[in-house]
């Protein structure tokens, strides 16, 4: 269960503003968290707190699959990110490194910066404590739930691989 | 019910008789490719999936691109850990300093990429080969540590769009304008999780350079792949450099695609994307005269011979602008020695380029002309977001190389039909 401060951002959201391509050479995911969302707000890692939500419109993640953009918000503690739509990409790359992302369209339009929200990222489930309001996710098909429950894809690999079958 | 050439090469890459967008599929693929940020990234994850070996070295390339010569000390001990683990793993295929491009151009170049493979690469622009009729997709490096290690991954198969063009393009419309103007129509997320494939009489009359520019810019439409289907253009290019048997797909008659759109390129303008977004998109004649600080003719988009051809053609004998600086950097190591036999490099130092070795570089805001506060850019690259090439308050504009060229001499952008 995670709960935090919601902080809003638009559509299309692109990978280059979430994180910049100077830090394309950093490999270690916490030398990425001070600079999440850079490109839209120098200041956003000194505001927000682990645990906070990002709430945004269609496409989010869109452009290039610099891996270090999710990275560097499961790094900073993000606790999840909901949005109308994902780019596929950034989507593949959130669930194999196991950052929560949230498909929900009403939630995302709904939600305004500064609300606090409670989500539950096996069930879906959104809740806003204050006013009550809640929202559910769109459940990922089976295939992405799979990996989800497994820990995401480095697990799935391991086991593949200790089973034999390559 | 009939199945779109994406549909044909993906169910027989996962042992299928016929697949259906929507469905979820495992994969076999014929090529995965890591370039050096997303192999150093594949590195790591490799270990932790205690993967020892990659599935097959034959079927991986590694093209050193993004940071070479090393930018920096984060990259040069970067650079050295893909080398050191390359070596580990015996790769035959690896593309060092020396003998870099960029990974979009090197692996069709190079006859990796071949009609009817599926690919999966570890950059955003994998979607380039498309062009010689593959199933292509990029993917981010943990996805890629899993391919390196199974030689597997599962995919959603993606419905198809369909985009018809008719007529002759114009002088200096370029397959750049013909994406552009695909890109201002549909938006940025117009194609997202889609196929985007790309036919009709002014496709067929269109070289290969033209055709990897298009499919390139697929991924900035949101879409998974891009695809063009092998004709006798395509076939005429390939052959002499397939390093394996291939497969050429058509799509049926009677494939199901999500929408069709048509244009008529007889009347297209060259196209610019003003910032901060590869889909605002206007005819070049609307921004005409806005200031530059700097035009850049590379990346995996526009640095192709025939691009730097375009380019020197409209350069020779010329100069740019005093106040604008002109960088030019061939996307492969084959094009820069070609460039140099054909006398183009010489065309761009004498007309006041700052000339490279191959590297994606300025492109993504890396090294080799990074934006300062405030300058406008006009960039033959295919992303110009809040940021990409440096200062978040630099604007870039994204155009074919004639229009560069053009640009670069004046010091404003330009129509090429304004200085020639």
């Amino acid at each position: 269960m995670i709960e935090g401060r919601v902080w809003t951002f638009g559509d299309d959201v692109n990978t280059d503003v979430i994180m910049p391509g100077k830090y394309l050479n950093m490999r270690n995911p916490a030398e990425l968290a001070p600079y999440i969302m850079e490109g839209l707000d120098p200041d956003f890692a000194r505001k927000a707190k682990p645990g906070d939500v990002l709430v945004a419109g269609k496409n989010f993640g869109c452009g290039s699959s610099r891996e270090t953009a999710p990275a560097g918000l499961h790094a900073f503690g993000i606790g999840a990110v909901i949005a109308v739509s994902f780019a596929r990409i950034f989507l593949r790359n959130a669930i194999n490194i196991g950052l929560p992302v949230l498909e929900c369209a009403e939630a995302a339009r709904a939600l305004a910066g500064g609300d606090r929200v409670t989500v539950d990222v096996t069930t879906g489930a959104i809740l806003d404590a204050a006013t009550g309001r809640r929202w559910h996710a769109a459940p990922f098909p089976e295939t992405l739930q799979a990996l989800i429950r497994e820990g995401g894809l480095v697990p799935y690999v391991r086991r593949r691989l200790a089973g034999g079958t390559r | 019910m009939g199945m779109t050439i994406t549909e044909k090469i993906i169910a027989a890459h996962a042992s299928r008789a016929a697949v259906a967008p929507g469905e979820f599929v495992t994969v076999r693929v014929d090529l995965a490719m890591g370039n050096d940020l997303s192999t150093a990234g594949a590195i790591g994850v490799l270990r932790k999936m205690e993967a020892r070996r990659v599935f097959d070295p034959d079927k991986v390339v590694i093209v050193f691109d993004h940071v070479v010569p090393a930018k920096d000390i984060a990259a040069a001990t970067m650079l050295t850990a893909v080398r050191a683990w390359v070596r580990e793993q015996g790769l035959p295929h690896v593309y060092d300093e020396g003998r870099q491009g960029i990974a979009h151009v090197v692996l069709p170049e190079q006859g990796f990429a071949l009609p009817g493979d599926l690919i999966i690469g570890g950059d955003s622009h994998t979607c380039t080969y498309g062009a010689v009729g593959a199933f292509s997709a990029g993917v981010g490096h943990t996805d890629l540590a899993g391919v390196l290690a199974l030689g597997e991954t599962w995919l959603k198969v993606p419905a198809s769009q369909r985009f018809v063009y008719h007529g002759t393009p114009g002088r200096f419309v370029m397959g750049k304008d013909l994406i552009l103007a695909t890109l201002g129509r549909i938006t940025i997320d117009g194609a997202r999780y889609e196929a985007m494939e790309f036919a009709g009489p002014a496709i067929e009359r269109l070289g290969m350079s033209d055709r990897l520019t298009m499919c390139n810019m697929a991924i900035e439409a949101g879409a998974k792949s891009g695809i063009i289907a092998p004709d006798d253009v395509t076939l005429e290019y390939v052959r002499p450099r397939a390093r394996r048997a291939f497969t050429p797909y058509r799509s049926d008659p009677d494939a199901r695609y999500a929408a069709e759109h048509e244009f008529d390129v007889g009347r297209l303008r060259p196209m610019v994307a003003k910032p901060f977004s590869p889909d605002n998109v206007v005819p070049v004649d609307e921004v005409a005269g806005t200031r530059l600080d700097q035009v850049f003719i590379g990346s995996c988009t526009n640095a192709k011979l025939e691009d730097l051809r375009v380019a020197a053609a409209i350069l020779k004998g010329r100069k740019a602008h005093p106040y604008t600086r002109l960088i030019v950097i061939p996307a492969s190591t084959w094009i820069w020695q070609q460039a140099l036999r054909e006398g183009l490099l010489e065309i761009f130092s004498e007309a006041g380029a700052a000339v490279s070795t191959p590297t994606c570089g300025a492109c993504f805001g890396g090294h080799m002309g990074i934006l300062g506060r405030n300058e406008v850019c006009l960039s033959t690259s295919n992303r110009n977001f809040v940021g990409r090439m440096g200062d978040p308050t630099a604007q870039s504009y994204l155009a074919n190389p004639a229009v560069a060229a053009a640009s670069a001499i004046k010091g404003a952008i330009a129509a090429p039909d304004e200085v020639l």
